[in-house]
């Protein structure tokens, strides 16, 4: 059949099941906006090509599919240049595409030119540039089998514009194999590795496992559960693995690192097997790594072999699929018991309950802890949760507590602001019956706020908290504790949060005490349309505990007691 | 511990536009340092082969090799430091030759079993090729005699043996 490139675009988008496009036109790419009217595929226009790229980040985290977001040239595409970031460092597997000058201009510094394959040549699990349309369709289909295989990331195809103009007589969709002799996304472990995972697993006395986002993106949450009934093995979190497996199982620890619970991050280093699970060792995870589990021997299981050693030096690494490795592995493992190991973790965590401000009372103060603490009690702990980055991220991952997979969505890796309402918006088109809760800084949030049009536009009901402390506060955070409190450029005036919300036809809220968090919540899950809440929450709180950069993993700043006490005492006069 | 050695790494690449741009930006992106890279053809359409020296220990070198395997235009990567293999580096070196040094000049150029490819009243244009070190030292005995200029392709490598190594695993080029 006779196709235009621009209409070869969508067939193929059509055969790869795609239900949405998060995009923005112009001239580069007017050809396919143009053919996309005659497909059954829906669009939506962000204000920002930034905000395409996140939407179709968040779309892909919460769906499993793989997300598109599309742009023009220059500007266009680099504008995405930040959500394609985002995407590479959290493995989220997106499809770019992005329009290009007509071939005969590449090189000539044509108006709205870029080089968008060199730039986004390192943030990219792979990138394309179509100059003839002969080669689109398997280009396209390449795309999406490496997106979505494998170590899932993002993958870009700049098409030249005269590539979408021009016409093939003879059109077929191309259903051969894809063939990449390069490309091996299907590695498995050797069987003596496993055997030898087997014997490590069964002489272990302290295990730990490790979970990270690689258990979401393999599927593997019922084979971790069973690993860790059937063994009786603690599991720890990292920020993306969180949904891997539930916060109220009696096997959960939480999250670990920077800012994970004490405990956690104890018996980390006091584990003599660490069973690290489609995680990678991320720095804010491990403190310093001359410190890191020194008694702990450690298995590695991993799909990208270039993870195994980059960070921590690994007994063994267990390359594969997880949940292909995981169903192997759990027909070998001995029931085991481990309760004194696990009486020991319970003693750590006594003294950690003493400083959590979430079981102190609030006198008068409106705490963030108790703010997100109170969104999870009053949406029953059923939200899907994303959130920005910064403080508000850090007890997001703290305060909420996820029992269901796929229901925490946040930028990790990169620590993307701005971040949160972009991908709300693409994870509520993923899941229209969710109840999508968006929990931002007052900074991050002004990064992206432009999107809250779009949420209008689409008429997309999003619940977003804005944990409201008029500073960038992690930034201030470190000053405060390793700048001598000198507040350099972290003080920030929002705009009237409750008349933004206004102007976009939306409707704002504002809380300034604890006890008007409940109805605020109530009231916000039960409005039509998208909600704003501004909490206006203690200015200078600090996320705890926290290991200072460089410091042992449990070398942790602890909240400390005497403030506390001290605060109390005033509120009380 | 594994002590940090010269490695010589052998990579069969696809031959696409920004292949060499690709290998190049994951080097500079993760920090390894390339002693010397050449790159050409194959005797398979399509197919380009790399080879790379570069110095690292085996947990360093395994990462290398991993990350070559990440980028998809990259079909098999060998290192070929532990096997028996034939290194080839070529070299051209200009050397002031004024009539009275010339003989000298020549006699070591017999020696070192290098060629004259260019004849000058003040100069030659010496052709050696062969491993580095029998370069660096015709290098070393030419220094005194004043090099000009000097430009050396990097080490070319091929395991010994009738197997191809790296094996381009049933490679067929693509059409179109």
């Amino acid at each position: 059949m006779k196709r235009t490139g621009a209409q070869i675009v969508w067939e193929c988008l059509v055969r790869e099941g795609v239900e949405v496009v998060f995009g923005y036109p112009g001239g580069a790419n007017l050809p396919i906006y143009d053919a996309m009217l005659d497909y059954p595929i829906r669009h939506i226009l962000p204000r920002h090509e930034q905000g395409a790229a996140h939407m179709a980040d968040g779309y892909a985290r919460v769906s499993g599919k793989v997300g598109v977001a599309m742009a023009t040239s220059g500007p266009g595409a680099t504008n995405l240049t930040t959500g394609i970031a985002t995407a590479y460092m959290d493995s989220v597997p997106v499809v770019f595409i992005t329009g290009q000058v007509a071939s005969r201009f590449i090189g000539y510094d044509a108006f709205q030119e870029t080089d968008v394959t060199g730039i986004t040549l390192p943030i990219t699990k792979h990138n394309y540039l179509v100059t003839n349309v002969r080669d689109l369709t398997r280009v396209i289909r390449e795309a999406f089998y490496i997106a979505r295989s494998g170590r899932p990331g993002p993958v870009l195809i700049d098409i030249a514009k005269d590539v979408q103009q021009a016409t093939v007589e003879d059109w077929e969709y191309d259903e051969t194999p894809i063939r990449l002799p390069g490309y091996r996304p299907d590695l498995r472990p050797l069987p003596e590795d496993l055997e030898r995972a087997v014997a490590m697993i069964n002489a272990a006395r302290r295990p730990l496992i490790l979970a990270g986002h690689g258990v979401l993106m393999s599927g593997a949450m019922a084979q971790l559960r069973q690993f860790a009934e059937m063994t009786r093995t603690p599991v720890a979190m990292t920020l993306l693995g969180i949904g891997c497996f539930p916060a109220s199982h009696p096997l959960n620890l939480g999250m670990m690192g920077m800012h994970g619970e004490a405990w956690v991050n104890q018996a980390i280093q006091k584990a003599d097997l660490l069973l690290a699970m489609g995680m990678r060792f991320d720095d804010r995870a491990t403190g310093d790594l001359k410190r890191y589990a020194s008694g702990a021997r450690k298995i590695h299981f991993e799909i990208d072999r270039s993870e195994v050693n980059k960070n921590v030096r690994v007994d063994l690494a267990l390359i594969g699929d997880l949940k292909e490795t995981l169903d192997q592995l759990l027909p070998r493992l001995k029931p085991a018991d481990h309760g004194d190991w696990l009486e020991e973790i319970n003693e750590m965590k006594g003294d950690s309950a003493v400083r959590d401000i979430q079981n102190l009372p609030d006198y008068g103060h409106l705490y963030a802890a108790h703010v997100i603490n109170d969104i999870w009690r009053y949406t029953n702990g059923e939200a899907l949760v994303v959130s920005d980055v910064g403080q508000n991220q850090m007890w997001a991952a703290q305060y909420y507590r996820h029992d269901k997979p796929f229901t925490y969505i946040t930028s990790g890796g990169l620590g993307t602001m701005g971040y949160a309402l972009p991908a709300a918006i693409g994870a509520k088109v993923a899941r229209p019956e969710a109840e999508v809760w968006v929990i931002a800084g007052d900074g991050g949030f002004q990064m992206t706020q432009a999107e809250l049009a779009t949420a209008a536009q689409e008429r997309l009901k999003i619940n977003v908290a804005i944990i409201n402390n008029g500073f960038l506060g992690m930034v201030r955070q470190w000053q405060e504790f390793f700048y001598e409190r000198r507040y350099a450029a972290t003080p920030i005036t929002s705009p009237d949060f409750v008349k933004l919300a206004e102007a976009h036809g939306l409707t704002g809220l504002r809380v300034t005490k604890r006890s008007e968090v409940e109805e605020a919540v109530r009231r916000a899950r039960q409005t039509e349309g998208t909600v704003i809440i501004d909490f206006r929450v203690e200015q200078e709180d600090s996320v705890y505990p926290m290991v200072p950069a460089g410091a042992a993993l449990d070398e942790m700043i602890r909240r400390p007691l005497r403030n506390v006490l001290i605060e109390t005492a005033e509120t009380d006069l | 511990m594994d002590a940090t050695r010269l490695h010589t790494l052998v990579v069969l690449v696809e031959d696409k536009p920004g292949v060499l741009n690709r290998i190049a930006s994951l080097f500079r992106r993760r920090a390894f340092n390339i002693e010397s890279l050449t790159v050409g053809h194959t005797h398979q359409p399509g197919l380009s082969r790399m080879t790379i020296t570069m110095y690292g220990d085996q947990v360093h070198i395994e990462r290398v090799i991993a990350n070559l395997y990440k980028l998809v235009n990259v079909i098999q990567v060998a290192d070929l430091t532990d096997t028996p293999a034939v290194n080839r580096d070529l070299a051209l070196v200009k050397v002031n030759a004024m009539a009275e040094k010339r003989s000298e000049i020549m006699q070591l150029v017999d020696v070192y079993r290098a060629r004259i490819v260019d004849v000058t009243n003040e100069s030659l244009i010496i052709e050696i090729t062969g491993d580095e070190e029998k370069i660096d030292s015709l290098l070393e005995v030419l220094r005194p005699f004043g090099i000009i200029e000097m430009v050396r392709t990097g080490i070319v490598a091929m395991a010994r043996g009738a197997a191809p190594n790296p094996s381009p695993n049933g490679y067929v080029p693509q059409q179109g």
